[in-house]
């Protein structure tokens, strides 16, 4: 096994700009480690082995030609399969999109190539983002590394299972109530949602369009933000992309890192930092704190007492919005057609392509959507969801007038048992219990490792108001600075 | 009271153009019920003057210039299509025999 798989994205990328290491070297290495662990971890669906050798090739040549490259160039990078990547198949972990090799790249993808990683391949996820376990993906479950009979997290839990299992240094997730913080909570690992327009969707199949947003995962808070600030900023291929320039997110995470946080008030959730959540994670977290008064940061509880009503509101707008954005999968531009023997009507064979192509989950929140968005029903449940959303976004401005950012569990519980909560979907549900707030907000929240529960990692969530994505980039990193990067057990 | 009946789910099935099975309704209705049970919470709020919040971010219409730009060729537009035929997207038919004819 090289050392090198070990590293930092920072370490990395300063090893081959020193000329120590090529990287060729380096992607080579993360190879060998996927040929080695992954037939027991799964996290990817994609291997892209030739595209990504071929990558690492054109940065050592650039470099040796005396080009000046950014940050990352010649650093690894895993990508979640709900982004399109020219070429190479993308999934969504669905039958419906099986051997779809779509013929244009995504902003994020565009952006990681325009600043010379490698894109190692595609990782598993729950199909179509939806679930939190990466179970409900059409094509097998990912593995814990802590664990091998745990789940991942999800949806991006091939994402982060790649970081933990030291197949990638970087990876990206897409959060829609919770994608890429409860897995980087449940590995061990970092997970960023940066605020809603922050990251361009364009390319990103779409779940939730008023909730998706496409984020930085990595070993450490610092290594995010590089990320971060490489897929970050305005696209005007996305309408809803904020024209703002991404805030100064590496410089805080370093400013972080200094361990020092006089002068900054965080809130904690009263509503999530008593029942519904496991008393190791309470626990865990309740040392977290103690830890940031230590660095000198002042902590009071405030309450939000909308919160609670967050996960239901949020399961009638995502499922309303993806009764909609999955209308698009009808057998006739891309991915799976069934049924069409020249005598059956397209609307038979659309229905006998969607039955075939979707997976349970899915099609349980197509129909759920259909419901809230029927008329007689769209009132009571779509219509108040929608105005819950906004005493949830009123609860959120009220925190931020008297502190700089908000802090909770990242998930009430830690990896659980392949196969304990797929019988009952809602119980599946309560995993996002704490993550999905924020991204009816739109703000954006950091899950960063704070200890163990019997063994397991527990993460700490960082949540700040609209761009002020740096703000939790320099909590998170501070409390890094103390509890340290977490080491699985070898597999 | 279940907040949802087996035929009520058939029916949405339709609407969502799946063909799900007789097997499959049996499990869905069970589950969406439990589900809407949950969700319905959401009216124990009191929200009647609160305006909806459809989006985070202030949406007005972003205009660009109109000039060409590069798009994808017939050929990669059609790349992933179950089935072309003369650039073109081939689909099953749309009409009955008895009107089409």
């Amino acid at each position: 096994m090289s050392e090198l798989i070990k590293k930092t994205a920072t370490e990395i990328a300063a090893l081959v700009a020193g000329g120590e290491t090529s990287a060729v070297e380096v992607t080579q290495a993360h190879l060998d480690r996927i040929a080695a662990v992954d037939d027991r971890v799964r996290a990817f669906l994609h291997v892209d082995t030739e595209g990504a050798l071929a990558a690492a090739r054109a940065v050592d040549e650039r470099r040796a030609a005396g080009e000046q490259l950014g940050p990352l160039a010649g650093v690894p990078v895993a990508v979640k399969d709900v982004l399109t990547t020219k070429g190479v198949p993308t999934t969504v972990g669905s039958k419906i999109l099986q051997g779809w090799r779509p013929p244009y790249d995504s902003t994020i993808v565009r952006r990681l190539r325009d600043a010379g990683t490698v894109m190692l391949g595609k990782t598993n996820m729950d199909e179509f983002a939806m679930g939190s376990s990466t179970e409900y993906s059409a094509y097998g479950a990912t593995h814990n590394p802590w664990d091998l009979g745990r789940i991942p997290g999800g949806s991006g839990g091939g994402s982060a299972a790649a970081l933990a299992a030291y197949e990638a240094p970087l990876a990206i997730g897409s959060d829609t109530g919770g994608s890429i913080r409860q897995p980087g909570a449940v590995t061990g690992t970092v997970g960023a949602k940066p605020t809603y327009g922050g990251t361009s969707r364009y390319g990103l199949v779409a779940f939730s369009s008023s909730l998706d947003t496409p984020g930085p995962c990595a070993r450490t808070v610092l290594d995010a933000a590089l990320l971060h600030q490489v897929i970050g900023g305005h696209d005007p291929r996305d309408s809803t992309s904020i024209p703002q320039p991404v805030p100064d997110v590496v410089a805080a995470a370093k400013r972080g890192a200094t361990g020092d946080l006089t002068g900054v008030k965080l809130g904690v959730v009263t509503e999530f930092s008593g029942e519904g959540a496991e008393p190791g994670v309470l626990a865990a977290f309740r040392d977290a704190v103690e830890a940031l008064t230590k660095l000198g940061a002042e902590i009071v509880e405030v309450s939000c007492p909308h919160f609670r009503y967050a996960l239901p509101a949020y399961y009638l707008i995502a499922p309303s919005e993806c009764s909609s954005n999955l209308a698009r999968f009808d057998g006739v531009r891309f991915g799976l057609r069934e049924g069409d023997d020249g005598n059956r009507s397209l609307e038979e064979v659309m229905s006998l392509t969607r039955d075939a192509g979707f997976g349970p989950e899915v099609k349980r929140r197509i129909m759920l959507g259909t419901y809230a968005l029927s008329s007689g029903y769209y009132d009571a449940y779509y219509g108040q969801a929608q105005k819950v959303r906004t005493l949830i976004t009123r609860d959120f401005t009220a925190a931020f007038e008297q502190v700089d950012a908000l802090i909770s569990p990242t998930t009430p519980f830690v990896a659980f048992e392949m196969g304990a909560r797929t019988s009952d979907p809602y119980q599946m549900y309560l995993a996002d219990l704490f993550t999905i707030p924020t991204n009816l907000y739109g703000g954006p929240g950091i899950s960063v490792p704070c200890g163990l529960a019997d063994g397991l990692p527990v993460g700490l969530q960082v949540m700040a108001p609209t761009m002020a994505d740096d703000r939790m980039y320099r909590v998170a990193a501070a409390l890094e600075s103390v509890v340290g990067t977490l080491t699985p057990p070898a597999l | 009271m279940a907040a949802i009946s087996r035929e009520e789910v058939a029916h949405l099935a339709r609407l969502s153009r799946l063909a799900v099975t007789e097997e499959e309704l049996d499990t869905f209705a069970g589950q969406l019920d439990v589900i809407l049970q949950a969700v319905a919470q959401v009216g124990e709020v009191a929200a009647a003057d609160i305006p909806p919040t459809s989006h985070s971010v202030p949406l007005t219409n972003v205009l660009r210039e109109d000039v060409v730009v590069p798009g994808l060729t017939p050929a990669e537009a059609l790349s992933g299509a179950p089935d072309a035929e003369e650039q073109r997207f081939r689909v099953p038919r749309i009409l009955d025999e008895d009107v089409a004819s």
